[in-house]
């Protein structure tokens, strides 16, 4: 069906088929993501703002937002360090195991997020994981912690960054680099005055991606967080949470917010991407 | 400031690139690094920058040796086909890139950059972004740039090869002049013979890792070296054995010494105009005549000639009959 | 080659022999270590982690979790839905990468930005989302919370934008010419579509095919408030290995998972191997 319909690109008689591709595509989309999308946003209204007063003056909420807040931002701030660094390190240099460690980056994309928590606990679990007894005794707990709801965080966004920077650099070349270091420049003033300029979009666009995933990454923390009220819970834990304690309202507030950030973040991509393109 | 280049080796994987490369490059002179594409003269000035590190051998610039020193201390300006420009900084940031590095006071930095880009013709660009610039601006930028540091040396990589045919000749008598004016020591790497002839001072030709030959134009022209160079440096016909330029044959129609052949094709280009004679024994030879010559001669097709070699023409010899079967490949 | 197969006016372009890259410098080295230590704490070392956990209770251990009932129900119901995600994908998301490239209305950008919701979405919100358009309140009067369609839908949203956005950027590169070319021969477009366009999105199609069947076989978040969770009938994978922890019972959660990133890592190379191919006959 697609076949023959997608075919019509050629002059003679494009018009029929064009529209009619335009409204499948259109319709689809509507069904599956505008219209359900909408209707999040108009439950969490149904009630005026009453919703959004109970969850914003609930201390267990604000304390949830926070903790979101703080993990995100610690999780974009490491993966953008790392992500930076080991773009420059495959894109610029060469090491044996290159390639090997290229495809391992991509790894945390096909891991189910249970598997990322399950995995984490399997190391630094405080009763038996393998490490986890050693740091506990030394003072350190990462599992029911927020040391392990970073780590997990960090996991599933890891190969964001480097998915947009790798890119950038391959494009951007080295010979800018080349000409700042025969000009008297050398490694950190080459990378701050010129790489990094010049690969700013990128790192931008990463980093509003990984924060987008982090702010709502939900398995993975659910599994390595223990989901203590007040303590380690975060947003997402909280939709959870009101939604199966029939606090529908408290649900679909707490879900529009993290819906109104992902889309906001969704925009400002969107928004600059075009703007780089020369 | 002169550079001494000592028996340099480089290979890319199972590339050999340099293969012990010794060249001496005299201080303010214009020198030529000349030879076919994949030849090794790009490498070898990467390796005087410091871009690339040599295999082997030893890089002396100044009397200094650098052969170990990073790009950004050997305090040389490097100038990229392609330009390099910054693409963030206006024109006057990138003229000013390397004094930034170096501290200098933003009045020091001001004065300079101003009379650079006064140098460079590019006075009332300094705002600009270099998108905003022709490619034959953004490369006088680069020159600008890198004459901002004042270098020990000044290196050019193909520095006009990415520009149209026009604007290359323009920077080519410009790049001369320039040099006349500033006398730092220049080293630029070129695959196009007629460039290397009418801006060098001396030439070095490059061609598969190795030295081929090293003087100035005129030695180049009236002596080459061996059969690569009298090849690269014009175009070049084969009488007998002997290889020799098709403006150095002379054809008469008297029955003298000489070679007998029989005019093929007469074609005319512009001022000149070409014969195609083929001599009795089969073999085909190009000869290059100016419109009063040959209207003197008063030749066509189909009559008979002498085919001679004019005295002091410079000639080689054509070595193996292999490679004689290649070289007529290559020239039909 | 000889000397004298040398033109001296051929432009310059490739002049730069096989420069792959710098060799390691000392800073640099340093920063590779730093990484590759980090990555190995994060990534490499709890991955191992889960599957030295399979394998201590043994081939016998492992096949007993591996074929226990519920398991391979829940495996089954999976893979199954994945792959059925996978091909609805293959076919939506190069149509709908099709529409934003070859066409022009008002409104183009926004669906840009739907597409990319699902990737951004919080997965819980994104089942929240569902649920309200496709569970007990649906004003369309459809409900399939619970049910294994609410399954395939879950998977279908979060897989979404993968094959669209690496289809996409290769369409778009692709030379209209070649299209004309093809025209002028006498192809029909469907001929045109089959044997010119399509064979140079294979890879890409392949590609995206790959990460939306991985992430679809991973989803847990979406599912929590849609699918019901219900033994034999909508419980997936993820849920199982969760209710594995939740039960303390470690081993049984990495068997499961070993088995999940075994069927990921199988697809993923399948369709590397696809991708290959059609780009060494392209």
């Amino acid at each position: 069906m697609a076949d023959s319909s997608i075919a019509t690109r050629s002059p003679v008689g494009r018009r029929p088929g064009r529209h009619l591709l335009r409204l499948v595509v259109v319709a689809y989309l509507f069904f599956l993501v505008a219209w359900p999308l909408y209707l999040v946003g108009s439950n969490a209204f149904t009630d005026g703002f009453t919703s959004f007063e109970d969850i914003l003056t609930d201390p267990d909420v604000t304390h949830a937002l926070r903790l979101t807040v703080v993990i995100a931002v610690a999780a974009v701030v490491i993966n953008t360090v790392f992500g930076v660094g080991i773009s420059i390190l495959l894109v610029r240099y060469d090491f044996p195991g290159k390639r090997v460690l290229n495809a391992l980056l991509d790894v945390p994309l096909s891991v189910s997020p249970i598997v990322v928590g399950l995995a984490l606990i399997l190391v630094y679990g405080g009763r038996d994981g393998w490490f986890g007894p050693t740091l506990e005794s030394a003072g350190i707990q990462i599992i029911f912690a927020v040391p392990g709801m970073v780590m997990a965080t960090v996991f599933v966004a890891l190969p964001l960054v480097i998915r947009e920077v790798v890119p950038v650099l391959q494009e951007v070349g080295d010979e800018q680099e080349q000409a700042a270091r025969s000009l008297g420049a050398n490694a950190w003033q080459t990378f701050r005055r010129i790489t990094l300029p010049s690969i700013k979009w990128g790192v931008i666009y990463g980093v509003v991606l990984s924060l987008a995933r982090s702010l709502g990454e939900f398995g993975a923390v659910k599994v390595v967080s223990g989901n203590v009220l007040g303590d380690t819970r975060t947003a997402t834990l909280v939709v959870e949470e009101k939604y199966l304690n029939f606090d529908k309202g408290g649900a679909y507030a707490t879900a529009f917010l993290l819906a109104l950030v992902a889309v906001a973040c969704i925009i400002v991509v969107s928004v600059l991407r075009p703007k780089e393109e020369r | 400031m002169s550079i001494e280049i000592s028996n340099v080796g480089k290979r890319f994987a199972d590339f050999v690139a340099l293969d012990d490369v010794s060249v001496s490059i005299p201080a303010g002179r214009l020198t030529a690094l000349l030879g076919p594409s994949g030849g090794g003269k790009s490498t070898l000035l990467r390796i005087i920058a410091g871009l690339e590190r040599a295999d082997t051998g030893r890089v002396e610039i100044d009397g200094v040796d650098a052969t170990t020193l990073p790009p950004q201390k050997r305090n040389v300006g490097f100038v990229f086909q392609h330009y390099a420009a910054f693409k963030h900084l206006s024109v006057r940031r990138n003229v000013a890139f390397g004094l930034e590095i170096r501290k200098r006071s933003k009045e020091e930095i001001r004065r300079r950059v101003d009379e650079l880009l006064a140098l460079v013709h590019l006075g009332q660009f300094g705002d600009r972004l270099p998108t905003q610039l022709s490619g034959g601006q953004r490369q006088r930028m680069a020159l600008a740039r890198a004459l901002a540091v004042e270098p020990a040396v000044l290196l050019l990589d193909e520095p006009f090869g990415a520009l149209d045919a026009k604007v290359r000749k323009e920077l080519r008598d410009w790049l001369r002049r320039l040099h006349d004016e500033v006398h730092v020591t220049t080293v630029f790497v070129t695959h196009d013979q007629e460039e290397a002839l009418e801006v060098a001072d001396e030439i070095v030709v490059i061609n598969e890792g190795r030295v081929e030959q090293i003087g100035s134009p005129d030695d180049l022209y009236d002596r080459p070296a061996n059969e690569f160079v009298m090849r690269f440096l014009g175009p070049v016909t084969q009488l007998g054995d002997q290889l020799v330029r098709p403006h150095d044959l002379q054809l008469s129609t008297d029955s003298g010494d000489g070679v007998p052949g029989r005019v093929a094709r007469v074609t005319r280009i512009g001022f000149e105009i070409r014969v195609e004679v083929t001599t009795a024994d089969g073999q085909p030879v190009t000869v290059t005549l100016t419109r009063n010559e040959f209207l003197a001669l008063g030749i066509g097709t189909g009559d008979d000639v002498r085919l001679r070699i004019a005295p002091n023409s410079p000639t080689t010899a054509v070595s193996t009959p292999a490679q004689r079967a290649d070289l007529a490949a290559a020239n039909s | 080659m000889t000397s004298t197969a040398v033109t001296p006016d051929r432009p310059a372009g490739d002049r730069r022999p096989v420069r792959a890259g710098l060799p390691l410098t000392r800073l640099s080295g340093l920063g590779l270590g730093v990484a590759m230590v980090w990555f190995s704490l994060l990534v490499l070392i709890p991955l191992a982690a889960v599957v030295v956990t399979a394998s201590e209770g043994g081939w016998d251990g492992f096949w007993q979790t591996a074929t226990n009932e519920q398991t391979a129900a829940t495996l089954r119901l999976t893979v199954g839905t994945a792959l059925l995600v996978t091909l609805v994908n293959i076919v939506m998301g190069t149509l709908i990468a099709w529409v934003l490239v070859r066409d022009n209305f008002v409104g183009k950008r926004a669906l840009e930005v739907l597409i990319d919701v699902p990737f951004a979405l919080p997965t819980i919100v994104a089942g929240l989302v569902l649920l309200s358009l496709y569970g007990p309140d649906s004003p369309l009067g459809v409900n399939v919370a619970n049910t294994r369609v609410a399954v395939f839908l879950a998977f279908l949203f979060v897989t979404l934008p993968f094959i669209v956005r690496t289809v996409q950027p290769v369409l778009a590169e692709l030379d209209p010419e070649v299209e004309e070319a093809a025209a002028s021969l006498g192809a029909s477009r469907f001929v045109t579509f089959r044997r010119i366009i399509l064979p140079s999105l294979t890879p890409a199609i392949a590609a995206g095919a790959a990460l939306s069947f991985a992430r679809a076989v991973g989803e847990y978040g979406s599912l929590v408030l849609l699918s019901g969770n219900l033994p034999m009938r909508t419980e997936v994978a993820s849920v199982r290995i969760l209710s594995s922890i939740e039960n303390d019972n470690p081993d049984s959660a990495a068997a499961v998972a070993v088995m999940l990133l075994a069927v990921s890592l199988t697809v993923i190379v399948v369709l590397d191997v696809i991708q290959r191919r059609v780009v060494r006959r392209g």
